[in-house]
């Protein structure tokens, strides 16, 4: 299957929103747990077993889009975004039919397995194409589409559960709620696929021939046998881990730090708090991304990590004694985090070109899904020894704010050793130029 | 949107008349903002909670 390549006259504002289509419909991941309680109580599953096929998606989000990235980078983003429809959608209609048939493990393979897929390779679907369309802007573009990921589960979160409020929480009412998600996302979706166009490459003026790219190329193969591809992914990790270590644990996080002041935090004030993080982590997806258009790449992770790190030292100096210091501070952390997602593709094409960007991409991913496993262990792990410990309120979470600005430092220093990729890294021009011809 | 917007980065010429892309422009940003939107709305109703909770 080859790109689908632009006709002439075609807008590049017509790119964002097909990427958006397929960004805003995946990002429904994070919207899972709306499932899980009705889940529980229909199918008698504990909480572990009801997180199965959230977790099994996130895993194959990262080697979906580890593996895929070559893949995607050959057959283009229409084919990417084709199976990244199929996959999603067809993983709800198994749910749909496991919980409408009662059995658990299809809805585990259906969202899990074959969504999880979807996810993947719906991720990196764009990144590559928006880059090659904002040649001027790649930081703002791949911005507008990571900050729809972010954005996909504000939209599912109380669309899934007004669905279920409609439908039942039986099991009959889930594969119901499954089928309509499937169908819906189905169609949402298709935009995507009918809109996304390639540019066309340019011409030599000589004999019509497309041009060889410009400016330093690597492959991916070659990419990951550069240090600057795993200082970026330490990069990463670091600023993932530290920003999850606050979002995966921010309503009883915030309702501890209080606890023992005169202004305790009520269950719907946490739960605001939350959607606030929500909102900052989006923001930063297209705010810190664009701004890194303008102030370069090695200057904004510098602010992500070092002022990230600031931040946390702020919480963990004032402690209790400031909620407005806690939840600035915490809305900022959650901007880098958000910011650190979208800026990595432009970052990666500064260093190694558009040859196969999205393919790099699609390998660094595999920092996100370490970091997830990582930043909840570290905060929960320590949160449950210090309870243990007889401790509570803010000091549940000294320790645990003193490894993260660790983390961060230790992604600062490996921002700082970034350099320009070797020479000998570099794809031969002959080889750029088949490249292009293919496309 | 101003020419650059328009053209694709390779700069092959047209050879007819390029279609106006505006109504598909409006309709594609439509398509995805409309749910965006209602994201946002469900988002500062719940967030407003931290304030009034």
């Amino acid at each position: 299957m080859s790109p689908p390549v632009a006709p002439p006259g075609w807008s590049r504002w017509l790119v964002p929103p097909a990427a958006l289509s397929v960004h805003l419909s995946i990002g429904q991941a994070y919207a899972w747990s709306v499932f899980k309680p009705s889940l529980e109580s229909a199918l008698d599953l504990s909480g572990t077993q009801s997180a199965l096929p959230f977790q099994l998606g996130i895993v194959m989000l990262g080697l979906s889009a580890a593996f895929g990235g070559t893949l995607v980078e050959r057959n283009g983003p229409r084919w990417a975004m084709t199976v990244a429809l199929i996959c999603f959608s067809s993983g709800f209609l198994i749910s749909a039919l496991g919980a409408a048939t009662e059995q658990y493990w299809l809805i585990v393979f259906g969202y899990g397995f074959v969504g999880g897929i979807g996810l993947g390779i719906g991720y990196i679907s764009p990144v590559s194409t928006l880059i090659k369309w904002f040649p001027d802007r790649p930081g703002m573009a791949t911005g507008i589409a990571i900050m729809g990921f972010g954005g996909g589960a504000l939209i599912a979160s109380p669309w899934s559960a007004q669905m279920l409020e409609s439908f039942g929480s039986d099991s009959s009412g889930i594969a119901l709620a499954f089928l309509v998600h499937g169908l819906t996302y189905a169609v949402f979706m298709s935009l995507g696929v009918l809109l996304v166009r390639v540019p066309r490459p340019a011409k030599t003026a000589a004999d019509g021939t497309p041009a060889p790219l410009e400016g330093v190329q690597v492959s991916a193969n070659s990419a990951v046998r550069t240090p600057q591809f795993w200082l970026l992914w330490i990069v990463l990790c670091m600023n993932v881990t530290a920003g999850i270590g606050i979002l995966e644990k921010a309503a009883p996080m915030i309702t501890d730090f209080f606890a023992d002041t005169s202004t305790p935090v009520s269950v719907s004030a946490a739960a605001g708090f939350v959607a606030l993080l929500s909102a900052a982590n989006m923001a930063g997806r297209i705010g810190w991304s664009s701004t890194s258009d303008l102030i370069g790449r090695k200057n904004i992770y510098r602010v992500y990590l070092g002022v990230g790190a600031l931040m946390y030292a702020l919480i963990a100096w004032v402690g209790d004694s400031s909620k407005p210091v806690f939840i600035i501070a915490a809305l900022v952390i959650l901007s880098f985090y958000g910011g650190g997602f979208a800026t990595i593709p432009a970052y990666l094409k500064d260093l190694f070109g558009t040859y196969q960007v999205g393919a790099i991409h699609g390998r660094l991913l595999t920092a996100w899904s370490t970091a997830g496993v990582l930043g909840p262990l570290i905060v929960n792990w320590i949160a449950d020894r210090q309870e243990e410990a007889g401790k509570s309120g803010a000091s549940l979470y000294g320790l645990s704010l003193v490894i993260m600005i660790g983390l961060l430092v230790v992604g600062f220093v490996a921002n700082e050793l970034v350099r320009p990729v070797d020479a000998r890294h570099h794809v031969p021009a002959r080889k750029k130029e088949a490249a292009d011809v293919h496309e | 949107m101003s020419t650059s917007d328009s053209s694709p980065p390779g700069g092959a010429a047209a050879d007819g008349p390029v279609p106006d892309r505006r109504p598909l422009i409006v309709f594609a940003w439509v398509w995805v903002g409309a749910p965006l939107a209602y994201g946002l709305y469900e988002l500062v109703r719940k967030a407003t909670q931290l304030f009034t909770g």
